[in-house]
């Protein structure tokens, strides 16, 4: 330490270092950080059915089947196809191609309201409610929560949507794309993981 | 201010305030963004709620410092032992440790602000507006009552049918998306602002510790929220995790409760550790001995502590095998800590002490750590656990490790960096006196505690009888607590007459390393008019003068120096040695963050009233706010 | 402040401390009469003299590493602060803990084995108080246990309602009553005498009043008390007792209560039929005396509120015969 005054700051100004290549944004880690603690819920609620299907002597509990497997496995194929559209939308506009960009978001959009609405539908015909039994509730709980990660996403969609076509993503500037694309892929690669713990698993016993 | 030996030709330094200053008065209450501001403000409301939290308990040691008092009657008991629980780990020590993060992060890596201004703002109407709504539980009489981990059935409508638990069950799920976000921040932030030069090697040890605390928030934090929140459908809807009788489970609530509640308190202890860190090498007048070990041993801590939550769970009656496991990896956990704690030793033993007060409340953090940890490991061995567990030995135990190994060091980082936020010295003599009360009262009121304990005196009881002989030892208790918080006044009370008539404090009083201390005390709004340029851990020690960097002509580096402040910006560096990377505009004050978060509280009271129309307002207001924000990425 | 006399100030400080842990009374815990709390205790004195050790070594540290070094300029040391980290924070904790886990698995082991000659008790956790029967012997009671001395116990703890906790600290460690399953305690008494047990996990308003008793005996004074708590109280021998077992079935009392060889068989309170046996009323709540138990048949409120006994307005003869009827029943 220096003798005179080390109780104010002497400083001196210098060049800057020199640049490194762009890494990712802020934004992009911000994302990043928001799904793995995202992630941890859904992680949370699987654990939580796994936890309740071990201490139960029958699960699903007797009176009720197995979750049926064809509409879902239909529109689990469509979700996680959902997906293509928005890396190859993703890749065009960071080559700059408006195009590539509006339309893949469109058909995304279209896919994932196709998932959704197929939810309502199954929703309205479960031979369960949600407070019957405990497996009801997880039921419910899990899809619920993933469907409701769904209407985000749709929600998303539409505002990133209305920035394509007013022009506001730009090669160079597309940070809302990669957030959103990042958020899309979580959404889809969750479903794959509550599809096989809740819809494909009791029929494996 | 720092000087200078080159001025900028620009705007004079007044145009620079202005540029980075709030709207005055009550608008700028509520839209101010800065994370100085953010930080004091989340420290003064932590103290409010912990000298309410604190008072309770006083209030409670009034009640048992004889047999069968009658000062509180036992539902007023039940309700004042869950509220200071919950106020003091929820509303103080998580808060203002993440306060002291808000306002220490930035400066310490050499930025402007948080990555995240709006969202960090965010964070605190959240804490605050939760603790409101928390606290509002008294105007309707229905205080939470079922203990700060609210076991099920307890809190079951079945066994707990008024609003109490709901204002617990809500109140925790709302508060935790206030330090999620700020664990989302604090990484963001140390990951793309450091200054120019600052390698992962160079973090202040403080900086490794909120790292650590940010992602076990992020991973903890959910199970905790899916804990009350799974308990709040059961109660609100009637669904049935935790019913028993329809296929749910008892024991579930108690795994997801844990499973955060164990790392809750090593996400309170590990900033602890790093601001102790910071302190003990500054009045060692040397460097942190060990850095590497020390980073090392709060990494391993983040760790570890996620893989020993059935430690809690001793007495559930699960089988002894898997309660081996839990007991064993509990032992293990004690390493990393041991190792921390010589390396404060090493670190003294190489250096010369100067007890200044922040001194003295990290040695008196020392004494009573040293006696939390071995009693952690005590309970850690299963058998003793089954005698202890749920007894006053742990009541002894977790105020050893939550209030010694947390608040000392909280008093610490109050004495040492308050008159950098505040530009006002404290008074030493005060600041002595204030902790010798405190340690001696602290000792005197739990230490008895773990004697209690092997006298068979359980937790939570609102009285006990006169024939037991747990007389004495209670009344020795209540005095000690007394004493404890008379300790705390007088720092108070400090705080107060420093306000008005504290000395001005330099730049760096203490003759610190780190970069918080080469600013003005108080620090001007933009912190930094040039960003340091770092090439040790101990950039105010080592590099002398210490070189800022000017603005390059880039966009990369155009908001290193005068330049890029005078534009309301801050650099974004990256890679392990923080390259310069781009320029980030911070955005001006809005109120939005507060709109949003009372759009959520709204949400929140709706659930509680079961007003739909209430609630689904308050989602839309959210909804809305989540559209805004994507709206405005990347926005230049 | 000079560097010494905050070192001395610290030491005085932590002394008194210790002194104040040494001169306190009996240790409910470590005055072990029971199998496991034998095992505990053991484990404890070894854990206690590793940690006064410990703290005492590395207090020692601490306030020599605070006190020494000249003013300016630090004192030279032999100990690098590498063999501090090394030895302090890792051999010597990793040495430690390895003895601590190592008692950990043996004690765990030696205890609450299975036992083929184990006597059975089933307890279940009510609020608030304990259900206590004896499975094969038709005894039905209520917050005490009888048990004898030298014969392995086994005690399932269950729950309707709420997480209570078995906690009888000169015999054992504790068990949780968790509903949903059946946990079971295991230990053998060691020496006869009265042991006090509580609940230990919070039940809600009058989780402090659920104490109980275990009483163990010479197996003979055992067996003399299990026939005569399974045999049925005699017929009422005065008037006065007579007309409080006429009362006592047609107040509500019979609605919660069960008294064996009578019409009362109420399933929501404690099993009366060894009424006059018991300690204490309310488990805990007060001593077992006439003048308390008429003002618990009056006004429980007042001596457990929130508890489930209601308070009832009796007239002074009625109660005066509730109280005989019920010092009858043996």
């Amino acid at each position: 330490m220096t003798a005179t005054s080390p109780q104010t700051i002497q400083t001196v100004i210098v060049a800057p270092p020199s640049a490194r290549s762009r890494g990712r944004s802020v934004g992009w880690w911000g994302i990043v950080v928001v799904i793995a603690t995202e992630g941890t819920i859904f992680l949370g609620l699987l654990s939580t059915y796994f936890f309740l299907r071990a201490s139960s002597p029958r699960w699903p509990p007797a009176g009720v089947a197995a979750p049926e497997l064809p509409l879902i496995s239909v529109f689990t194929v469509v979700l996680l196809a959902s997906s293509l559209p928005i890396f190859w939308a993703e890749a065009g506009i960071a080559r700059g191609q408006q195009g590539r960009l509006r339309a893949g978001l469109l058909v995304s959009f279209l896919l994932g309201a196709a998932f959704l609405g197929n939810q309502i539908y199954e929703y309205n015909h479960l031979e369960f409610g949600w407070t019957d039994h405990a497996y009801a509730s997880i039921f419910w709980t899990t899809t619920g929560l993933h469907g409701l990660h769904v209407l985000g996403g749709l929600l998303i969609s539409l505002v990133v949507q209305a920035k394509a076509w007013s022009g506001k993503l730009s090669a160079e500037h597309h940070e809302s794309m990669q957030v959103f694309s990042l958020y899309w892929h979580f959404v889809d690669a969750v479903w794959i993981f509550v599809f096989s713990s809740l819809y494909l698993s009791p029929h494996l016993q | 201010m720092a000087t200078t030996e080159v001025r900028p030709a620009a705007e004079e330094p007044e145009h620079l305030e202005e540029i980075w200053e709030d709207d005055p008065g009550v608008p700028g209450f509520f839209s101010t963004i800065d994370h100085k501001r953010i930080g004091k403000r989340y420290i003064y409301t932590c103290f409010v709620f912990f000298a309410v939290g604190g008072i309770m308990a006083l209030v409670m040691r009034l009640q048992l410092a004889g047999s069968e008092h009658t000062v509180l009657s036992p539902s007023a008991y039940n309700e004042l032992f869950t509220v200071h629980g919950t106020t003091m780990i929820f509303l103080f020590n998580t808060p203002v440790l993440a306060g002291f993060g808000n306002y220490l992060l930035p400066m310490m890596i050499g930025t402007r602000d948080m990555a995240f201004p709006r969202l960090n703002a965010f964070s605190y109407w959240i804490f605050v507006l939760a603790g409101i709504f928390f606290y509002s539980s008294f105007l309707v009489d229905s205080a939470p009552d079922g203990g700060w981990f609210a076991y099920t059935p307890l809190t079951d409508k079945a066994y707990s049918a008024g609003l109490n638990l709901d204002f617990w069950g809500l109140g925790v799920a709302f508060v935790g998306i206030s330090t999620t976000v700020g664990a989302v921040n604090f990484i963001v932030t140390t990951f793309k602002m450091r200054a120019p030069g600052m390698s992962l090697n160079r973090l202040p040890i403080y900086v490794w510790s909120m790292l650590v605390f940010s992602f076990m928030v992020i991973f903890a934090v959910p199970a905790v929220t899916l804990a009350a929140g799974l308990l709040e459908l059961d109660r609100l809807f009637g669904t049935a995790f935790f019913v028993p009788k329809a296929g749910g489970s008892t024991l579930l609530y108690q795994h997801l409760f844990w499973f955060w509640g164990h790392p809750e308190v090593y996400i309170l202890f590990v900033p602890a550790a790093g601001m102790i860190s910071m302190i003990i090498p500054v009045f060692s007048r040397r460097p942190l001995a060990g850095y590497l070990w020390v980073a090392a041993s709060l990494v391993a801590i983040g760790f570890i502590s996620f893989g020993v939550w059935v430690h809690h769970m001793f007495a559930t009656g699960m089988p002894a095998l898997a309660l081996s496991f839990f007991a064993a990896v509990s032992l293990i956990i004690a390493i990393p800590s041991g190792v921390q704690f010589f390396a404060w030793i090493a670190t003294m033993w190489h250096g010369t002490v100067r007890f200044t007060t922040p001194m003295l409340f990290a040695l008196g953090f020392l004494l009573v750590f040293l006696l939390g940890g071995i009693t952690g490991v005590m309970v850690a061995v299963l058998p003793f656990d089954w005698q202890a567990t749920d007894s006053y030995f742990i009541v002894a135990h977790l105020h050893y490790v939550l209030n010694g190994a947390v608040v000392f060091p909280i008093f610490a980082a109050l004495y040492f960096w308050l008159p950098k936020i505040t530009g006002r010295m404290l008074n030493e003599r005060l600041g002595h006196t204030s902790f010798w009360t405190m340690f001696i009262g602290f000792n005197l009121a739990f230490f008895p505690m773990h004697i209690l304990g092997f006298l068979g005196m359980p937790r939570r009881i609102y009285t006990y009888s006169s024939g037991l002989g747990w007389d004495a030892l209670n009344l020795v208790v209540t005095l000690g607590s007394f004493a404890f918080g008379l300790g705390v006044l007088l720092t108070i009370i400090n705080m107060a007459v420093s306000h008005f008539r504290g000395a001005r404090a330099p730049d760096n009083p203490w003759e610190a390393d780190t970069l918080e201390w080469a600013t003005s005390s108080p620090p001007p709004d933009y912190n930094f008019e040039a960003v340091p340029v770092v090439a040790s851990r101990h950039p105010l020690w080592d590099q002398q003068p210490l070189p800022v960097a000017d603005s390059g002509p880039d966009d990369a580096t155009r908001a290193f120096g005068p330049a890029g402040a005078h534009e309301h910006t801050t650099p974004i560096t990256g890679g392990l040695r923080a390259a310069p990377e781009t320029t980030m505009r911070i955005p001006e004050p809005t109120i939005l963050p507060f709109v949003f978060a009372a759009g959520l509280a709204v949400f929140v009271v709706g659930l509680l009233a079961q007003a739909l129309v209430v609630g689904v307002a308050g989602l839309a207001l959210g909804m809305v706010g989540l559209a805004w924000w994507v709206w405005r990425i990347g926005e230049h | 402040m000079s560097r010494l006399r905050h070192a001395a100030a610290f030491a005085w400080v932590l002394a008194s401390v210790l002194a104040l842990a040494a001169c306190s009374g009996s240790t409910e815990a470590l005055d072990s009469h029971g199998s496991e709390s034998r095992h505990i205790a053991g484990l404890w004195w070894l854990m206690f003299g590793l940690a006064a050790a410990v703290y005492v070594v590395v207090a020692g540290f601490i306030v020599l590493a605070a006190v020494r070094g000249r003013r300016g300029k630090p004192a030279g040391s032999r100990i690098s602060p590498s063999m501090f980290i090394i030895v302090g924070g890792l051999v010597v904790p990793t040495l430690i803990l390895l003895v601590l886990a190592v008692v950990t698995v043996t004690t765990t082991n030696a205890l609450r084995k299975p036992s083929d000659d184990a006597l059975r008790i089933e307890v279940t956790g009510e609020r608030w108080w304990w259900d206590v029967r004896y499975p094969g012997r038709q005894i039905v009671t209520a917050n005490e246990l009888h048990v004898p001395v030298g014969q392995p116990i086994e005690i399932g703890l269950v729950s309707d309602n709420v997480i209570h906790s078995f906690w009888v600290p000169e015999l054992a460690g504790k068990v949780d009553t968790i509903p949903g399953q059946r946990n079971v305690l295991r230990f053998t008494a060691e020496k006869p005498g009265t042991y006090l047990g509580v609940c230990a996990e919070f039940c809600g308003i009058q989780h402090a009043h659920m104490g109980f008793r275990v009483i163990a005996q010479s197996p003979g004074a055992f067996e003399r008390w299990a026939t005569a708590a399974a045999t049925p109280p005699l017929q009422p021998d005065s008037e006065q007792t007579a007309q409080g077992q006429v009362l006592f079935q047609r107040l509500p009392c019979a609605g919660c209560h069960t008294v064996r060889g009578t019409e009362a068989r109420g399933k929501v309170g404690p099993d009366l039929t060894d009424f006059t046996t018991r300690a204490t009323i309310g488990a805990g709540a007060a001593e077992n005396t006439p003048k308390n138990l008429a003002r618990w048949i009056r006004e429980a409120q007042s001596i457990k509120p929130g508890s489930l006994m209601p308070d009832l307005t009796l007239s002074d003869d009625d109660v005066a015969a509730l109280v005989s009827y019920l010092q009858s029943l043996n």
